[in-house]
């Protein structure tokens, strides 16, 4: 076993405890955190892959900007945890047997005979661009699903766009051109009061007020 | 110049894709609230798609861009129905659509984008490519699914599809990553050259099947993968429903035929197998479960997932026959759900949806002419001899009998007996049962035209399938050979 199986192992077991915390988690807070040291675990693997710049993208574009937006949103929406796990105990045994069920029926058919790789990677020289080499793929062999990828980007803009923004009538919005052709008259109301009328009374209460305290 | 010229076969999706953006920026700019030239422009891009898609096209295949890409006869046709049935969609649901709010740029924008998703899956000859336009075709009916925000039935459907779409789509994309580690190739020709006189891993190789058909059948709505079916019909606004229930059922045959047959002809052994079981229970739990449906969208999802029971059954029989007449049965599906899902919005108005059964009580006399319209297509759908169901569902069975499943045509026969009660139920209710109510109906000269055009073309077809037929068949002949 060298060092790049043990690093391997290592982050293989953090990304799936990560993962398992992601769901068990009892604060959604946790929750997102977990989520990514999952994925910088998970960006370790490819870098023993060789993949520098998948890996260096992830870290960049999904714990950088993604999650943090991601954390925002967590931070704030009020998730009630407690009615979300509402039946959780409840399903745990059918859940867990199926899994297992499954989980078992995969070791048996993958464990019957040695499953390797048929061929194993090429090991590239350290000067060897990885990103250049993806950057050529991608804008020649791969550039009709690159572009299809680029329209699935906008279908989703355009469908984030139509959920979100529309017009509600119970909002409370300013009308700038009411505010500017708004005259006097609109405004203020001139009331005639009516002055020095019953101020006899009021400094009789004044006074009987002054004689009761003093009492 | 003579790069370009070389992309001739691609020119439709081009072509498609420049119009949707340029639709995008066009409606900033009206203001009109029906959104007519948004419309009409709509229509005119799908019709020159398929224009293009006529002239253009050349006998034999054609592969582009590294294999990425195939325009074959089978794909070609696909197309062409593809963006017809769009059309026909939108023709149906246009007035549907208005009264509710919900006809807006963005709605015409994501209908594009799905039939843009649906041309790339149908001509996808690598598995990167199939996926993306999986994914397209899904992204855009998600949000069509949701547009309905004040509606709550409609937002929970559009949870419902979103997550469990989202997980079929892991299951694929397992299933192809491991068909990846056996083959070394996505190249859909190229898995199937290595399966066949290479010696990758059996077991790893089946192991990546199990997956794959598992996220086929999700995607189709086979039983036990059809939960998101009845739920999803029922909370979509209507429209979107019969989107969701037309075009897409002819690419997701286009997506079976890459996958299974085209690079997993080898395995058919074992894949045949799992489609027994999936078009067995399928065909059982919607015919039985649709029985006791008292919603006509709901009743619609379970013969949904009856019907791609059938459409499987074509297609486990493994012979040019058997996907022959799964492609037959997938263009009359998709006439049927049309014609059927139209019905339920002509009759509806303002405020009302005409989607339960009660509702179509009485039909005939308040209008004789949509009740006959609505026996033929009940009639399509359970089966019945003039109408062009009865030789799709005939043509299925007689390739399976050929294929030697005696057992699973017996069965496919009492289970579509068992679903034709349900169907005839409603031709009672239309016929010998009093209306509720005695309003006039007041449909729109154009849809009532294509409900018109659409009972005949099932009558039509039905007394004359052989053209039909003998397009999907040699269609098939000349994608398969190739």
């Amino acid at each position: 076993m060298n060092f790049e199986t043990v690093l391997f192992y290592l982050f293989a077991a953090v990304t799936v405890f990560a993962a398992l915390r992601v769901i068990t988690a009892r604060n959604p807070l946790h929750a997102v955190l977990f989520l990514v040291l999952a994925f910088v675990s998970s960006a370790g693997i490819w870098m023993l892959l060789e993949a520098e710049f998948l890996a260096i993208a992830l870290v960049l574009v999904y714990v950088g900007a993604v999650m943090v937006l991601f954390l925002f949103v967590v931070m704030m929406l009020d998730i009630n945890i407690e009615q979300l796990r509402k039946g959780f105990w409840q399903w745990l045994p059918l859940g867990g047997l199926l899994a297992a069920l499954i989980g078992v029926q995969m070791v048996w058919v993958l464990g019957a005979d040695e499953i390797s790789a048929g061929t194993t990677a090429v090991k590239h020289a350290a000067d060897y661009s990885n990103t250049k080499e993806l950057g050529r793929l991608i804008y020649t062999d791969y550039v009709y699903p690159f572009e299809i990828a680029a329209v699935l980007l906008l279908v989703a803009m355009v469908a984030a766009i139509a959920l979100t923004l529309r017009k509600r009538r119970d909002t409370k919005r300013q009308d700038v051109n009411k505010q500017v052709k708004v005259r006097r008259e609109d405004r203020v109301r001139i009331v005639s009061v009516p002055s020095a009328r019953q101020v006899e009374s009021v400094q009789e209460a004044a006074a009987s007020n002054h004689g009761h305290t003093a009492d | 110049m003579n790069y370009l010229a070389s992309l001739s076969p691609i020119y439709a999706e081009m072509f498609l894709l420049v119009m949707v953006c340029a639709i995008l920026i066009v409606d900033l700019f009206i203001v009109n609230y029906t959104k007519t030239v948004t419309y009409l422009l709509t229509q005119t891009s799908l019709f020159c798609t398929v224009l293009i898609l006529l002239f253009t096209h050349q006998p034999g295949a054609a592969h582009l861009f590294n294999d990425m890409f195939v325009h074959d006869v089978m794909s070609y046709v696909l197309k062409v129905f593809i963006c017809l049935a769009v059309m026909a969609m939108l023709l149906y649901s246009r007035s549907y659509l208005l009264v509710r709010g919900l006809f807006t740029g963005e709605f015409l924008a994501l209908v594009m984008f799905a039939t843009l998703g649906m041309m790339v899956m149908t001509s996808a000859s690598n598995f990167l490519t199939l996926y993306l336009g999986l994914e397209l075709l899904a992204l855009s009916l998600y949000a069509m699914v949701a547009l309905q925000r004040d509606s709550a039935i409609a937002t929970e459907s559009a949870m419902k599809y979103f997550i469990l779409g989202a997980m079929a789509s892991g299951f694929l994309l397992y299933g192809m990553s491991m068909l990846y580690g056996a083959t070394g190739s996505l190249d859909i020709n190229r898995i199937a050259d290595v399966i066949q006189h290479g010696t990758p891993n059996k077991s790893l190789l089946v192991f990546g099947l199990v997956f794959i058909v598992a996220g086929l059948a999700f995607k189709l709505g086979a039983v036990p993968f059809h939960m998101w079916v009845p739920d999803v019909y029922h909370g979509a606004p209507t429209a979107v429903t019969m989107f969701i229930g037309t075009a897409p059922k002819l690419a997701a045959f286009a997506f079976v035929m890459r996958i299974l047959v085209e690079a997993l002809q080898p395995l058919m052994i074992h894949w045949s197998g799992m489609l027994m079981i999936l078009a067995v229970l399928s065909m059982a739990v919607g015919n039985i479960t649709a029985i006791a449906q008292t919603n006509l969208k709901r009743m619609f999802a379970y013969s949904t997932i009856a019907h791609m029971g059938f459409l499987l059954l074509g297609v486990l029989s493994g012979t040019i026959e058997g996907y022959g007449s799964a492609m037959f049965y997938a263009m009359v599906y998709v006439l049927m759900s049309l014609g059927g899902f139209g019905m339920i919005m002509l009759l509806s108005r303002e405020g009302f949806e005409a989607d339960t059964l009660n509702d179509f009580k009485g039909l005939n006399q308040r209008s004789p002419w949509l009740a006959f319209m609505m026996l033929l297509l009940m009639f399509s759908m359970a089966g019945v001899p003039p109408t062009v169901g009865f030789y799709a569902k005939f043509s299925v069975l007689n390739a399976a009998l050929d294929a030697g499943h005696l057992t699973l045509v017996v069965m496919a026969v009492l289970f579509s007996l068992i679903g034709a009660f349900y169907y005839l139920r409603i031709v009672k209710l239309m016929y010998f049962d009093a209306p509720e109510s005695h309003e006039k109906i007041y449909i729109q000269p154009d849809s009532s035209l294509l409900v018109s055009l659409n009972g005949m073309a099932i009558l039509l077809l039905g007394i004359f399938p052989n053209t039909l037929m003998s397009v999907c068949f040699v269609s098939v002949q000349q994608s398969l050979l190739q």
